[in-house]
């Protein structure tokens, strides 16, 4: 089956621009996937999955350029001990790079794992699962010809967290890299992701979690401002394991984060939460999918957007319950606060639950600085220009509390009040 | 201290004139009262003073230690001296109470051109006052007025007001929603900041908490007017009889 007529001569132009990365283990997984991109075809202004987000500039052949940002800030989660791993335009740079070994947990690179490897049945197996009901043909494309990415094991839990750093230095960069991850039982692992990774990037994330593990991950993707993104996460959750996600965006003329949750083990918990501010052009779109497939599962979505300026913020998240997923808790907000007349919001909120025995919430709201609060503080003497940095904290504060980590919470609210200072407008 | 004259003040959004001629002066230390029944125009009053959107001045004026209030932004008022105490003080999640106290007491001082008070000058002072109002650390640390009963709130009002030193204090309906001992517990920490550099005026329904905050004037006020001043004797009178008599008696 070849792919939709529309979409033919878009999807044959960018496979022509890759090379098919070949032998080792992960060659059937590539092939497979370039068989399902092939059929499918990828993303086009009419899919009703891509309504609110155009994605021609994530398809061309070429990526469009984007200028370098420079920054003399303090690196991210610079203050922390980590292990740093790092990509330069999707390039690895080894000396930039700590070694990779450490306790409780193998890392090894995709690009260099040859022999039989533990990532051989995972590799590409939960973006497959996550290809129905809804196609997701960039994440295809992307284990298809990942250049590049990390293996990461945990047995046991390791001393300090796992820091994927990107960065950005040709302004034509086209970077596709694809990271799997696998958490024993009992293991507990924290992966942080940072830095503008390439002009353009494709990023894969498989997670699978066994029986009692745990995976927390704290992710902020900033600032260039002409970069491109499309990432996707798909993580699979066994019985009474945890999963926690936070990404916060800065800048970005596109990027689209999609995840895709499966909870398949009874009594495990699902947190993803997003904040992101946007001046300008900025676009911005989160895409979840969360299946409850077990019992007595929770699951909660929060997504928070400041937008200004002419910004657009695209929420679509939906839970699904299939028949067997009894006392299901789940749980989704997405709100934006939009500073001016000029920015908008699109939310596409769903539910689809076959189960009875459920408790699933939803909400989305859009709206402006709350005038009342704005004069209770600018009443004690606050500016109003700080006054409504501090309201947009105040709004960003739900998603943010997601973290659970107290230092990692406390770097990203750094973060959110100097990019608010540089933007503010007296 | 606080001088109004001939205030008119309609809303904004519709032709609708709340304020008819305010004539109030309140000298420095001194504790005016306003009384009146609903839609008299106290709680408008209040908001115009300290600059809050969505009313329209229609004439007259308003001045604070012979500054233009009505020419200010609201922060500008704040800088200046005014304080309002809020009949419903605002929840602010995510937005701790340390933080906004010390943001707000910083920006007054950088307005009027004074340093900014260090972390430990503040913590010091914050705790200090916070514990003759029964506030507690958790108290202090939680986001601004969320969770708060009503009398935290309120007691919350009066820490502001301690660690911001404004020269006029304006209290709208300070006693809403409180109980005998919450109510006793926020006039002991006005009358603590009573001063002879200070003016108050309180807004309120009753006469029970100017039991406990003595005013030296009690100005009846209608129908976006003041109708009546006297002395204490006046707020006796209408926890008495009620508003009727004296409405009769200036119609």
């Amino acid at each position: 089956m070849a792919a939709p007529l529309v979409k033919q001569d878009a999807t044959q132009a960018r496979l022509d621009a890759l090379d098919l990365p070949t032998g080792g283990w992960s060659t059937p997984a590539r092939q497979d996937a370039l068989a399902r991109v092939q059929n499918m075809g990828l993303p086009h202004a009419r899919d009703e999955y891509w309504k609110y987000t155009k994605p021609a500039t994530l398809v061309d052949a070429t990526a469009p350029k984007a200028a370098v940002y420079e920054t003399d800030e303090a690196p991210m989660f610079g203050d922390m001990d980590r292990l740093k791993i790092v990509f330069v335009d999707g390039v690895f740079d080894a000396d930039a790079s700590d070694d990779l070994s450490l306790e409780g947990i193998t890392i090894d690179r995709l690009s260099d794992a040859k022999d039989i490897h533990w990532a051989k049945d995972l590799y590409g197996a939960l973006e497959v699962k996550g290809q129905d009901p809804v196609e997701r043909p960039l994440a295809a494309l992307n284990t298809a010809f990942a250049s590049d990415g990390v293996l990461i094991h945990a047995t046991k839990t390791p001393s300090k967290p796992v820091n994927l750093i990107y960065k950005h230095q040709s302004d034509s960069s086209d970077a596709i890299l694809h990271h799997v991850v696998k958490v024993d039982s009992g293991a507990s692992l924290t992966v942080l992701e940072n830095g503008p990774a390439a002009a353009r990037f494709n990023k894969c994330l498989e997670v699978d979690i066994a029986d009692g593990g745990a995976f927390h991950h704290v992710r902020t993707q900033g600032r260039d401002h002409e970069r491109r993104a499309a990432t996707h996460m798909f993580a699979r959750l066994g019985t009474e394991s945890t999963f926690k996600s936070f990404t916060m965006t800065v800048n970005g003329v596109l990027t689209r984060n999609e995840c895709v949750i499966e909870l398949t083990g009874d009594d495990a918990v699902a947190h993803i939460a997003g904040a992101c501010m946007g001046d300008g052009d900025f676009h911005h779109d989160d895409t979840v999918f969360i299946t409850h497939d077990a019992v007595n599962c929770e699951s909660r979505q929060v997504f928070k957007k400041v937008l200004r300026n002419g910004a657009t913020g695209v929420f679509q998240g939906k839970i699904l319950v299939k028949p067997d997923a009894q006392k299901t808790d789940g749980y989704q907000i997405s709100q934006s606060l939009l500073l001016d007349e000029d920015s908008q919001f699109l939310a596409k909120p769903e539910l689809e639950i076959y189960a009875d025995d459920v408790a699933c919430s939803h909400g989305s709201t859009s709206g402006a600085i709350d005038e009342d609060a704005l004069f209770y503080l600018q009443s004690r003497g606050i500016p109003h220009s700080i006054a409504q940095d501090l309201l947009v904290l105040s709004f960003l504060a739900e998603a943010v509390d997601e973290i659970e980590d107290e230092a990692l919470q406390e770097e990203i609210l750094t973060r959110a009040e100097a990019w608010l200072s540089r933007h503010r407008k007296d | 201290m606080l001088e109004i004259k001939n205030l008119q003040v309609k809303l904004e959004e519709e032709d609708k004139q709340i304020l008819k001629g305010v004539d109030l002066t309140v000298e420095a230390g001194k504790v005016h009262a306003i009384m009146g029944p609903n839609g008299s125009g106290k709680s408008t009053l209040s908001y115009v003073l300290s600059g809050k959107g969505g009313y329209e001045v229609t004439g007259g004026d308003a001045t604070l230690a012979g500054e233009d209030l009505l020419d200010m932004e609201a922060e500008e008022r704040a800088a200046a001296g005014l304080f309002l105490a809020f009949q419903y003080p605002v929840e602010i999640p995510g937005v701790g109470n340390m933080t906004f106290l010390r943001t707000a007491v910083n920006s007054q001082r950088k307005a009027r051109g004074e340093e900014e008070m260090s972390a430990a000058d503040f913590l010091k002072l914050v705790r200090a006052k916070a514990k003759d109002l029964k506030i507690d650390a958790d108290m202090l640390k939680r986001p601004v007025n969320v969770g708060f009963s009503g009398g935290e709130k309120k007691r919350n009002e009066i820490l502001q007001m301690a660690m911001l030193e404004p020269k006029m204090c304006i209290l709208d309906e300070t006693d809403s929603g409180l109980d005998v001992d919450a109510m006793k517990l926020v006039a002991e920490g006005v009358n603590a900041l009573r001063d002879e550099g200070r003016g108050f005026l309180v807004i309120t329904h009753y006469q029970r908490l100017l039991d406990h905050i003595k005013p030296d004037v009690v100005h009846i006020m209608a129908a976006g007017r003041i109708v009546k001043t006297g002395g204490p004797e006046l707020a006796l009178e209408v926890e008495k009889n009620g508003y009727a008599d004296i409405l009769a008696e200036i119609a």
